[in-house]
């Protein structure tokens, strides 16, 4: 009898895989579900912007320069102004937790503020948030400099001030975090779908015992791997084209570079995060152990340590090298520059370059540890 | 003709946990073409393993095995594209059609498309699926899983079939078409096939055996060679008046003794090449009782070849001592009426009507999916009833389950014992669940350890135990609190006969001393151990009584003296042939 050979067998394989995501709602819910998740979640909830931050205002005498200050406050959205008639207040205001920060005039800063040596505000700030804590320090030290700058130049004076700031905000010039998080999303989606997923349905093929019937037939080690890389290459890409249609489309997050130049770095993720997928395998043939394994070694370093949500540049030394060895990272870079400045090809080549030895590694492991053996 | 599949010195070893397995140990046998040969022995006796050396998926430590005239460890591919092998979970995809399924391995074995239809009619026939091809596999019954895994390794019709156990946990309906489907591969097309069972009646079905014991080949030859060993050896004892327990009790472990087993209305008693029964009978108190001579079975072989190296051991001598105190007074201890129980719209446990006397063994036999465990669950108290009353030890189960289950012990299907917990910790802890005292506790610790041949054990953790000895220990963690009534969940499932037999001796003990025992199983086997039984299927019980009653039923001019498996049988297609005419 003539027998159907690689081609035909691949193409079963394939149209399996296929039919097993479609329906186990294990796999539509990490390949459809947890994507569109994160991204309402980062797409609308996750800000690290300080907005509205509750601030108490207190003023122990009250004149026309003391309101005029506290209503330049008012007059801005990063603050949610309170204002308060005595510091134990707003002391308590702020030990509660109801306001994040205090904003204290003496008596007589009306007085000294006519003097050469100025006149002392004292900020208050709840350092237990350390990242909003700065930014409402930012702000109003920022929102000082505004105020005395106008004051001063009703009053016909000149601020003396050697420097002149003159700032300018490229790439992200709304500085939205959104516009940085949601690019970041496709990296973390991948990592899902290419190294959770896989390396779920591999121990499944394992623990259901149909990997050894599978290991029986004519199909090569390489054809049972091939048609694994191909189903969920496909589910990974698909989850790429929906970040980005999702960023574009509904978060209005600008994509300055090139889409083609995108999709061939996120295929080599991709490649990668399958390789890293299908290693764990290898080593853990239970679902339970497989998903934990792939959940601690790729998902959670994407999330934390890739530079998706904390900047790598602002991480202690030793962890600044541990990050390294997270694929993700070099994605991650790439996505970002893609979509806010352009194809910057100094960025995208070498962290490229990355993408395509991690992918060899990964897949090269896995070539060398599946033998059609069951030991 | 050259053999189809020969092994020579077979060794291969596991290492796990730190613990050597010596898995297989110099396994050498020839399998002839054009017929059955059955792979047989108990779960750890390395069947599964050899059977995974022919397919190629394991490399042996020494010795060879050749499939077809191919090294089967060099030349795996090539193996593998000439035979056919369903492995023990049948392989199948759960979220795949009858048809996506065969659809893939009719990929993978490159069958042409043109030659489909052919070969998909032929095997719908022969395996009765053709109108159940759209139905997802995971929803099929257990019969229909395992003939549709056959059907999947059958796509392509291979030289030699290897099938690793296709009859576990099967109902024994659905394991008599599995046999007669192959029969017929065997005549028809001429295939060979290897067939691994635990259930050694399978073995008067091949034409050949190869008994595996502990990784080493006990014998091999036609089975009927190892029966005809024991000619003139097997009895049939009965003695009006006196219960078969305590005549199996009395003849157990006396000198030249091989094996005594309750079978329903007499004992039956397999004695040594060099005995007389008459002696054997006297030596044993019973020198009145009647023996009329039986067919010697293929079990009585195996026994007999085990007994040479396992001497019969005493079990169930301190049995009284696990006897509670409040075993007194009559009437029956379990009351069950009208029990039902629903999971969404489907009736588990469908009108369950039973009662259960003081010192009884009763036992509820069905397949896999009849109701037993979901019925055992309610007179645990661990799950409520949708309908229906429960009575144990005179106590509602609705409103005193803590206080029954004070009562009962239970021992679950998978043994239940904390793995990494030592022998000794497991039974203080399970002492210590049931609320028994610092002083009582050394006390059945001493006695289990004692009765249940555990002492050299003591420290090891219990994952490290062989199976026989799990269930000892799960047995002794059931008896800590000295309960009333034993409940046992498919107790002796996969461990080797010998184990089998010292666990029915303790529980006859027990039985004796006047705890009452309720046991599940499916082995047709063991419910001709129990005084009285209930046939379970579909959630109903199809009928109770005496073992030799039930088997009455089936009682036909053509099959004077029916097996429990035939009366089995014969009800379950009664009850089926019933509600399609309804």
């Amino acid at each position: 009898m003539k027998r159907g050979g690689a081609s035909m067998r691949l193409a079963g394989l394939v149209k399996k895989e296929f039919l097993q995501i479609v329906r186990d709602p294990s796999s539509i819910a990490i390949a459809f579900v947890m994507p569109i998740f994160l991204l309402i979640l980062f797409g609308y909830g996750v800000s690290l912007d300080a907005d509205h931050v509750p601030v108490a205002l207190v003023a122990e005498s009250h004149s026309a320069d003391t309101a005029d200050f506290f209503a330049s406050l008012e007059a801005s959205h990063y603050f949610a102004p309170i204002r308060m008639t005595s510091m134990a207040e707003a002391d308590v205001a702020l030990r509660q937790g109801r306001v994040n920060a205090i904003v204290h005039l003496r008596e007589n800063f009306a007085e000294r503020l006519r003097r050469p040596n100025g006149a002392p505000i004292q900020v208050i700030v709840n350092g237990v948030d350390a990242n909003t804590a700065r930014l409402a320090q930012g702000y109003v030290t920022g929102a000082w400099g505004a105020w005395l700058t106008r004051w001063a130049g009703q009053r016909g004076m000149d601020l003396i001030t050697p420097v002149q700031l003159q700032q300018r905000v490229w790439f992200n010039s709304e500085l939205r975090s959104r516009n940085y998080l949601v690019p970041g999303l496709v990296a973390i989606i991948m990592t899902l779908i290419g190294a959770l997923l896989t390396a779920l349905v591999m121990a499944r093929e394992w623990e259901r015992g149909t990997m050894e019937a599978l290991l029986v037939t004519p199909a090569t080690m390489n054809e049972i791997l091939l048609g694994k890389l191909f189903a969920y290459f496909a589910l990974g890409t698909g989850g790429m084209l929906l970040t980005v249609g999702l960023a574009v489309g509904l978060f209005d997050v600008p994509l300055r570079g090139s889409f083609w130049v995108l999709w061939v770095c996120a295929s080599l993720f991709l490649l990668a995060a399958l390789g890293m997928g299908l290693t764990i395998s290898t080593l853990a043939r239970n679902q339970f152990v497989a998903g934990q394994i792939a959940i601690i070694a790729t998902f959670l370093p994407a999330f934390l340590l890739s530079g998706f949500i904390f900047d790598i540049d602002s991480m202690p030394p030793g962890v600044q090298v541990v990050t390294h060895v997270i694929v993700a990272r070099y994605f991650v870079a790439i996505v970002q520059t893609l979509f806010l400045a352009g194809d910057v090809w100094s960025v995208v080549l070498p962290n490229a370059l990355a993408l395509v030895l991690m992918a060899a590694i990964f897949l090269g492991i896995t070539w060398h540890k599946s033998r059609k053996r069951l030991d | 003709m050259s053999p189809v599949l020969e092994a020579r010195n077979l060794a291969l070893a596991f290492t796990a946990g730190g613990r050597t397995i010596q898995a297989l140990d110099g396994v050498s046998f020839a399998i002839e073409p054009g017929r059955v040969t059955g792979l047989i022995g108990p779960d750890g006796a390395g069947k599964t393993t050899l059977m995974r050396l022919a397919a190629g998926l394991l490399v042996p430590n020494a010795g060879s095995i050749h499939v077809l005239d191919l090294d089967a460890t060099l030349d795996s591919l090539a193996v593998q594209a000439a035979l056919g092998y369903m492995p023990q979970r049948f392989g199948l995809y759960e979220d795949l059609t009858v048809q996506e399924n065969l659809d893939l391995y009719a990929d993978l074995q490159g069958v042409p498309r043109s030659q489909r239809a052919e070969r998909y009619g032929e095997l719908m026939h022969m395996t009765g699926l053709a109108p159940f091809t759209r139905r997802l596999a995971g929803r099929l019954s257990g019969g229909m899983k395992q003939k549709l895994g056959l059907a999947c390794t059958l796509v392509r019709a291979p030289r030699l079939l290897l099938l690793d156990e296709p009859t576990v946990g099967v109902d024994p309906v659905s394991r008599r078409e599995l046999w007669v489907i192959v029969d017929r591969l065997v005549q028809k097309e001429g295939m060979s096939v290897l067939l691994s069972t635990a259930y050694l009646d399978e073995a008067e079905r091949c034409a050949a055996v190869v008994l595996l014991h502990e990784g080493r080949v006990l014998d091999q030859g036609p089975p009927t060679a190892m029966s005809a060993r024991m000619v003139g050896r097997t009895w049939a004892v009965t003695r009006p008046g006196q219960r078969n327990r305590d005549m199996q009790a009395a003849l157990d472990g006396q000198p030249g003794v091989v094996d005594a087993l309750v079978q329903g209305e007499h004992v039956r008693l397999v004695i040594a090449a060099d005995s007389d029964v008459a002696q054997v009978l006297s030596h044993a108190g019973l020198p009145q009782a009647q023996v009329r001579p039986l067919p010697p079975r293929f079990e009585d072989g195996f026994i007999d070849l085990l007994r040479r190296s396992v001497p019969a051991g005493s079990a169930g001598r301190n049995m009284d001592a696990a006897v509670g105190a409040g075993n007194a007074g009559d009437g029956p201890v379990i009351r069950v009426d009208g029990l039902r129980r629903r999971f969404g719209d489907f009736w588990a446990v469908d009108g369950v009507s039973f009662q259960v006397q003081r010192g009884e063994i009763f036992g509820l036999l069905g397949a896999n999916g009849a109701g037993k465990s979901t019925t055992f669950r309610m007179l645990c108290g661990l799950l409520p009833a949708s309908a229906g009353s429960l009575q144990v030890a005179g106590l509602d189960l609705r409103h005193a389950a803590s206080t029954a289950r004070g009562r009962i012990g239970y021992m679950s299907q998978k043994f239940s014992l904390y793995g990494n917990l030592s022998v000794a910790q497991n039974l203080v802890f399970f002492s210590s669940a049931y609320g028994l005292g610092r002083r009582a506790q050394q006390e059945r610790l001493a006695w289990a350890l004692a009765e249940f041949e555990l002492t050299a054990q003591t420290d090891q953790l219990s994952a490290d135990l062989s199976l026989g000895y799990k269930q000892r220990l799960a047995m002794a963690c059931a008896l800590m609190h000295r309960p009333e009534i034993l409940f046992l969940d498919e107790p002796t499932s996969g461990v080797d006969p010998l184990a089998r037999r010292e666990f029915w001796q303790r529980i006859n003990a027990l039985a004796r001393a006047g705890v009452t025992v309720l046991v599940t199983t499916h082995f047709m086997e063991e419910a001709e151990y129990c005084d009285r039984l209930a046939i379970m299927a579909a959630g109903r019980i199809l009928a109770t009584g005496e073992p030799g009653a039930i088997k009455l039923l089936a009682r036909t001019a053509a099959n004077p003296e029916p097996s429990m498996e035939d009366a089995f049988i014969h009800l379950v297609e009664g009850n089926a042939n019933k509600e399609k005419a309804a």
